[in-house]
C-alpha cells in the first residue's frame, strides 16, 4: 500500500515539474548546447554553420585582438563591481539602520531601478551626457568650458553606465544581508575592545558576505556580457564580449564563431558563479 | 588589550530608530554626516538622469538640452504614432500571454521543489538559477541559434517561449519564498475538517499564496514588456516590440518623441514594480 | 411482562454490554523516520468520552502518535483503530476525528465564522443548518460577539477558543488537542484547563490531550499516558502515576522526587529494604518483583518526608540529617538537608501563619531529624 502512495506522490512531482523542467531543457539547457556544438562547425557558402567540424573559431579567439577584448572586458566589469561595492555598501548600511518606514520606503526606491527598463534608464545617462545634453548644455550656459565636452565613447563613459546600471543591484542583496544584521554584536565588538576598523573587518564583513558575494555576481555577469551599455555609452567606439557576440550573430553573420566567443563569455561567467559558490555556498533569495 | 574596563552589556530590545546614542558615542556622527551624505548622492545618481529625461519629454524643442517652454506635443504624437503604438500593442499581447505561462509553469514548479523530495532536485535547483547566471546576450544568441536550427519562424510563437523561459524562474522564486513561510498545520486543519487534496488546494492554499502569485506575475508581466535584448534576437518580422522599437529610433537619432515613450515606459513598469512589492509585503490578512 | 432499560441504567448494571469497545486503539503502533523510531511498539486503549493525556518530554513521541490518530502520519508498522475500526490508509478528511493545533492553524483569510463553518460545508450539510451550528458553537466558546473577526484581530486566548469551536462544531468521536494551551500565559492557561475540562464533560466527546505540562496533565485527564523516547512507560490515572510510578523516568518526570540508589537488604511482603551509599538503611513499597541482592532505586517524594526535633523511638526510615539550606516559597518551606553527602529536598507545609522567621523551621547548619513512613517511599527497579 506504501508503495502506491510513493507512485502517487511520484505522479505529483512529475506532473507538477514537468512544464517547468521541459521549458527549462527545451529553452535554456538545449540552446546553451548548440552553442557549444555550433562553436566547433565552420560556414556553408551562405554563412550558415556547417560541417566539417573545425577548431578554427578557437583559433580565432587567440588573436591579441580578442585576448585584449577578454581582458578588457573582465577588468572593466570587476571595476564596476567593485565601485558598485564601495558606493553601495556604505548605502545600504545606512538604509539597514533606518527607521522601518523609511526603510521600507528605500527599498521602494532601490527597487524600482531594479526592475524598470534598463535599455530606458541607460538611455537616460546618455541622453545626459550627449554633447548637446544637459550637463554640456549647462556648463556652458555657466560659462565652464567654451565648446562641448566629449563626455560619451570613452571607457569612462562606459564604465560610469555600467555602475549606473548595476548599482541597484548591488545594494539590494547587500541591504537584505545587512537588515538581518544584529547590530548588538557591534556593540559586544566594542565592548571586548575591538575598534572600527576591526569591528569592520572582523564582525561585520564576515557576516554580511553573503550579501556582498550575491551582490558581486549580480554585478559582475550582466556587466562582462553587456550589450546595451556599451552600445550606447561606447558610441561604436569601445568594444566588450557582448557587443561582438551581437555582431556575430548581426552583420558579420558569423554564427560559429560568435558561438565561440559566446562559450568563452560563459566560461568567464561560470568561473565567476563557482567561486561565488565557493565561498558563500550561495545564499538563496539574495536577488 | 587595551580596553581594560570591559563591561558587560546587556543586549535587549533594540529600538527601530537610530538609538539615543550615550554620550560617548556622539563622535560617530561625522561617520553618519558621510553615510547619509553617500547615500544622498547615490539616489540623486540614480534619478537624476530619469528625471531629466522625462523633464525633456515636455520640452518644446526638436533638439538640444535648451528649455524652450512645456509642451504635451510629444506624447500627442506618440498616440498618433502607428509603429509605435503597434509595437505597444505587440509588447503588451506578449506579455500578457508569457505572464500567463509565467505564472502557471512558476507556480507548479515552486510547488513541486518546495512541497516533495525527489532525487532530481538539485539539478532542477541549479536550472532555475540559470537566468540569473546566463548573460541576456549569451541566452539570446542561443535561442536564435535554436529556433533557426529547429526551423521555427521567428515572431509571436518564438518571443512567447522566449519570454516564458526567462520570467518563469523569478514567478518561481517568489511563489516559493511564499510557500517557505507557509504554517502547513493550516492545510492539515482542512484535511482534518474533511476537506480532501483538491479542495484544500483550492480553498486554502491557492487563495494564501496569491499575493505571491499576483506579485510573480507583475514582476514577469514588467520583465516581459521591457525585455530588449533576447527579444531582439528571437523576434520576427512584424513583430517589433516597444523596446526594439525604442532601440531602432535611438539607432536613427534621438527625438523628443523617444524620451516622451521612454518616460511612459519607466512609469508603466515602475507602477507595476510598486504594485508587486506592495503585495509582496502584505503580510496574508 | 415487557419493560425496557434506558441506556443509563444498561451501561449502569452491565457496562460492557454497551462499551465494550474502545474510542481509540493503538495497537503495537510503530513510527520510523529513517532508522530512529519516534514511536517504538506503543499499544493503548482510549475509553468513550475519556479525558486522556499524552505526557512527556518534547521529542517522546506524544505529537507523533496524535498525528498518527488524527491521519497526518502512517504508522510504519501496527493499527490504529478508532471507532473499532482499523483506519489504515484512511486519510484525516474521511476520518471523525477532529484537531485542535498547537499553533491553531486558523485559516487567515476567513472570518471566525467561516473558519468553523468550513468542517460542516465539507460535509454537505445544508446553509440553515451551519447558521445554527456554528452559533451554537460560538456560544459554547463565549465568542458569539467575534463571528465577524478574523484571526489576527483577536487575541491568542480568543483564537484558541476559535479552534476548539471549528474542531467541536463537527461533533467529532474524538477531539485530538496537540498542546492547545503552550500558547498562552500562565493565568490564562489556569483558567482554560478548567474550561476544557468543563467542556468535554458537557460534550460528551472523548479527548485526547497531549502535553509535556504535567501539572496540566494531571489537573484535567481521567487517565495519563506518560511517554518516553517513543515508549509508552505508564497508562493510568493522575493519582496512579504520582502515587505509583511504575519506574523511575515516570516517578521524576511526574512531580519532584528524592532518589536514593542502594542494594535490596530485604524484603518482606509489600516493602523492600533498601541499603543505601551513605550506609542508611530505607524501608518502601516494594515494586515489579524486585529481589533480595538486586540493585534498585528508592524514591520519595519531597512532601512526603518530615523534619523534626526528636525522633520517635524505633520509627522507620528516621535519620539524623544536617539543615544545609531552606526556601521559603509562600505555602511551603523547601528545606536541603544533607544525608551524609547524599542531598535531599524536603518540603514542609506551612500551615500556620507568622511573620517570624525562626517559627519555620531550622537554620542552615543545624541538625534535625528526617523520618518517613515506608508506605510513602517506593523501591523501583533500576
Amino acid at each position: 500500500m506504501l508503495q502506491t502512495i510513493r507512485e502517487r506522490k511520484g505522479l505529483q512531482v512529475l506532473g507538477l515539474m514537468f512544464p517547468g523542467g521541459v521549458w527549462l531543457i527545451v529553452f535554456f539547457a538545449l540552446p546553451l548546447a548548440l552553442i557549444f556544438a555550433i562553436s566547433f562547425m565552420s560556414r556553408d557558402d551562405l554563412s550558415r554553420p556547417a560541417l566539417p567540424l573545425t577548431l578554427a573559431n578557437y583559433q580565432q579567439t587567440f588573436d591579441l585582438l580578442y585576448i585584449n577584448l577578454f581582458l578588457f572586458s573582465v577588468g572593466l566589469s570587476l571595476l564596476t563591481t567593485l565601485i558598485t561595492l564601495l558606493i553601495a555598501f556604505p548605502v545600504a548600511l545606512f538604509m539597514a539602520r533606518l527607521p522601518k518606514r523609511w526603510r521600507n520606503l528605500m527599498t521602494l526606491l532601490v527597487m524600482i531601478p531594479f526592475w524598470t527598463n534598463f535599455l530606458v534608464r541607460t538611455y537616460a545617462l546618455q541622453f545626459l551626457m550627449r554633447a548637446n545634453g544637459p550637463i554640456n548644455t549647462l556648463l556652458l550656459g555657466l560659462g565652464l568650458i567654451d565648446e562641448p565636452v566629449q563626455l560619451l565613447s570613452t571607457p569612462f563613459a562606459v564604465l560610469v553606465g555600467l555602475v549606473y546600471g548595476e548599482l541597484p543591484f548591488m545594494i539590494l542583496p547587500l541591504y537584505t544581508s545587512l537588515e538581518k544584521f544584529d547590530w548588538s554584536m557591534i556593540e559586544a565588538a566594542q565592548d571586548l575592545g575591538a575598534n572600527a576598523l576591526n569591528t569592520l573587518l572582523r564582525v561585520m564583513l564576515p557576516l554580511t558576505a553573503p550579501g556582498i558575494l550575491a551582490g558581486s555576481i549580480l554585478v559582475f555577469v550582466p556587466s562582462v556580457g553587456s550589450y546595451i551599455t556599451v552600445e550606447l555609452m561606447g558610441g561604436g567606439k569601445i568594444n566588450m564580449i557582448g557587443r561582438v557576440i551581437a555582431q556575430q550573430f548581426g552583420q558579420s553573420s558569423n554564427w560559429p564563431f560568435g558561438s565561440a566567443i559566446s562559450l568563452l563569455l560563459m566560461v568567464v561567467v561560470t568561473i565567476a558563479a563557482l567561486i561565488y559558490f565557493r565561498i558563500g555556498r550561495g545564499e538563496r533569495g539574495a536577488i | 588589550m587595551s580596553n581594560e574596563t570591559s563591561t558587560i552589556v546587556v543586549m535587549g530590545e533594540r529600538e527601530e530608530i537610530f538609538p539615543q546614542e550615550p554620550a560617548e558615542r556622539q563622535r560617530v556622527r561625522p561617520g553618519r554626516l558621510a553615510l547619509v551624505t553617500i547615500t544622498l548622492l547615490t539616489f540623486a545618481f540614480l534619478y537624476v538622469p530619469i528625471a531629466i529625461l522625462v523633464v525633456f519629454s515636455f520640452n518644446d524643442a526638436r533638439t538640444g538640452a535648451v528649455w524652450q517652454g512645456f509642451t504635451l506635443d510629444w506624447y500627442a504624437r506618440l498616440f498618433r504614432n502607428e509603429r509605435l503604438l503597434d509595437a505597444a500593442l505587440r509588447s503588451l499581447i506578449i506579455a500578457t500571454v508569457s505572464t500567463a505561462g509565467s505564472v502557471v509553469i512558476g507556480t507548479m514548479t515552486a510547488l513541486a521543489m518546495e512541497r516533495f523530495r525527489f532525487r532530481s532536485k538539485t539539478f532542477w535547483d541549479g536550472l532555475l538559477y540559470m537566468p540569473v547566471i546566463v548573460p541576456e546576450i549569451v541566452a539570446g544568441v542561443s535561442l536564435l541559434l535554436f529556433f533557426a536550427t529547429a526551423g521555427i519562424e521567428r515572431g509571436f510563437f518564438t518571443l512567447v517561449v522566449s519570454h516564458i523561459a526567462f520570467s518563469m524562474p523569478f514567478v518561481y522564486l517568489t511563489v516559493r519564498a511564499r510557500l517557505a513561510d507557509f504554517d502547513l498545520s493550516i492545510e492539515e486543519a482542512a484535511k482534518d475538517l474533511g476537506a480532501d487534496e483538491w479542495v484544500t488546494f483550492r480553498r486554502i492554499t491557492l487563495p494564501l499564496l496569491m499575493p505571491g502569485i499576483v506579485s510573480g506575475a507583475l514582476l514577469a508581466f514588467t520583465l516581459s514588456v521591457d525585455d530588449f535584448i533576447i527579444s531582439f534576437f528571437v523576434t520576427g518580422k512584424g513583430w517589433d516590440t516597444l523596446p526594439i522599437y525604442i532601440w531602432s529610433a535611438l539607432k536613427r537619432g534621438v527625438t523628443p518623441e523617444v524620451n516622451a515613450v521612454s518616460a511612459m515606459l519607466l512609469l508603466f513598469s515602475a507602477t507595476l514594480v510598486v504594485g508587486s512589492l506592495i503585495l509582496q509585503r502584505r503580510r496574508s490578512y | 411482562m415487557l419493560f425496557t432499560l434506558s441506556d443509563v441504567e444498561v451501561s449502569a448494571l452491565a457496562p460492557d454490554l454497551i462499551r465494550n469497545d474502545f474510542a481509540v486503539e493503538l495497537r503495537d503502533v510503530v513510527k520510523l523516520y529513517g532508522t530512529m523510531a519516534a514511536v517504538d511498539h506503543v499499544s493503548m486503549s482510549i475509553r468513550h468520552n475519556e479525558f486522556f493525556s499524552l505526557l512527556g518530554p518534547s521529542g517522546c513521541g506524544k505529537t507523533t502518535c496524535l498525528r498518527m490518530i488524527a491521519g497526518f502520519e502512517r504508522p510504519t508498522s501496527g493499527q490504529i483503530l478508532i471507532d473499532s475500526k482499523i483506519m489504515g490508509l484512511t486519510p484525516p478528511f474521511q476520518r471523525n476525528v477532529n484537531t485542535v493545533f498547537q499553533s491553531y492553524a486558523l485559516f487567515p483569510h476567513m472570518t471566525v465564522e467561516q473558519n468553523v463553518a468550513f468542517g460542516l460545508e465539507m460535509k454537505g450539510i445544508s446553509r440553515a443548518e451551519i447558521v445554527r451550528r456554528v452559533g451554537e458553537a460560538l456560544s459554547l466558546v463565549r465568542l458569539p460577539h467575534l463571528a465577524k473577526r478574523y484571526p489576527k484581530q483577536m487575541s491568542g486566548g480568543q483564537q484558541q477558543r476559535v479552534a476548539l469551536a471549528r474542531a467541536l462544531v463537527n461533533r467529532p468521536k474524538v477531539l485530538l488537542l496537540d498542546e492547545p494551551l503552550g500558547a498562552l500565559d500562565l493565568k490564562l492557561r489556569k483558567e482554560m484547563q478548567i474550561e476544557l475540562k468543563t467542556l468535554q464533560r458537557d460534550v460528551g466527546i472523548t479527548f485526547i490531550y497531549v502535553t509535556h505540562d504535567q501539572e496540566e496533565a494531571l489537573t484535567m485527564s481521567d487517565r495519563i499516558a506518560v511517554m518516553s523516547h517513543g515508549k509508552a512507560l505508564q497508562i493510568g490515572s493522575p493519582l496512579e502515576i504520582y502515587e505509583r510510578p511504575a519506574c523511575k523516568f515516570v516517578a521524576d518526570f511526574i512531580g519532584e522526587t528524592n532518589f536514593l540508589e542502594g542494594r535490596v537488604i530485604a524484603i518482606n511482603g509489600e516493602f523492600a529494604t533498601l541499603s543505601v551509599a551513605t550506609g542508611h538503611t530505607f524501608t518502601g513499597r516494594r515494586v515489579n518483583g524486585l529481589q533480595v541482592g538486586e540493585i534498585a532505586t528508592l524514591s520519595v517524594r519531597p512532601e512526603k518526608m518530615q523534619l523534626v526535633e526528636h525522633p520517635v523511638d524505633g520509627a522507620a526510615n528516621t535519620y539524623e540529617v544536617t539543615v544545609f539550606s531552606i526556601a521559603y516559597v509562600g505555602s511551603d518551606t523547601r528545606v536541603i538537608i544533607n544525608l551524609g553527602d547524599q542531598r535531599l529536598d524536603v518540603w514542609e507545609q506551612n500551615s500556620t501563619s507568622t511573620l517570624n522567621p525562626d517559627d519555620y523551621f531550622f537554620k542552615p547548619g543545624e541538625k534535625a531529624w528526617l523520618t518517613f513512613k515506608p508506605e510513602n517511599a517506593l523501591v523501583l527497579a533500576q
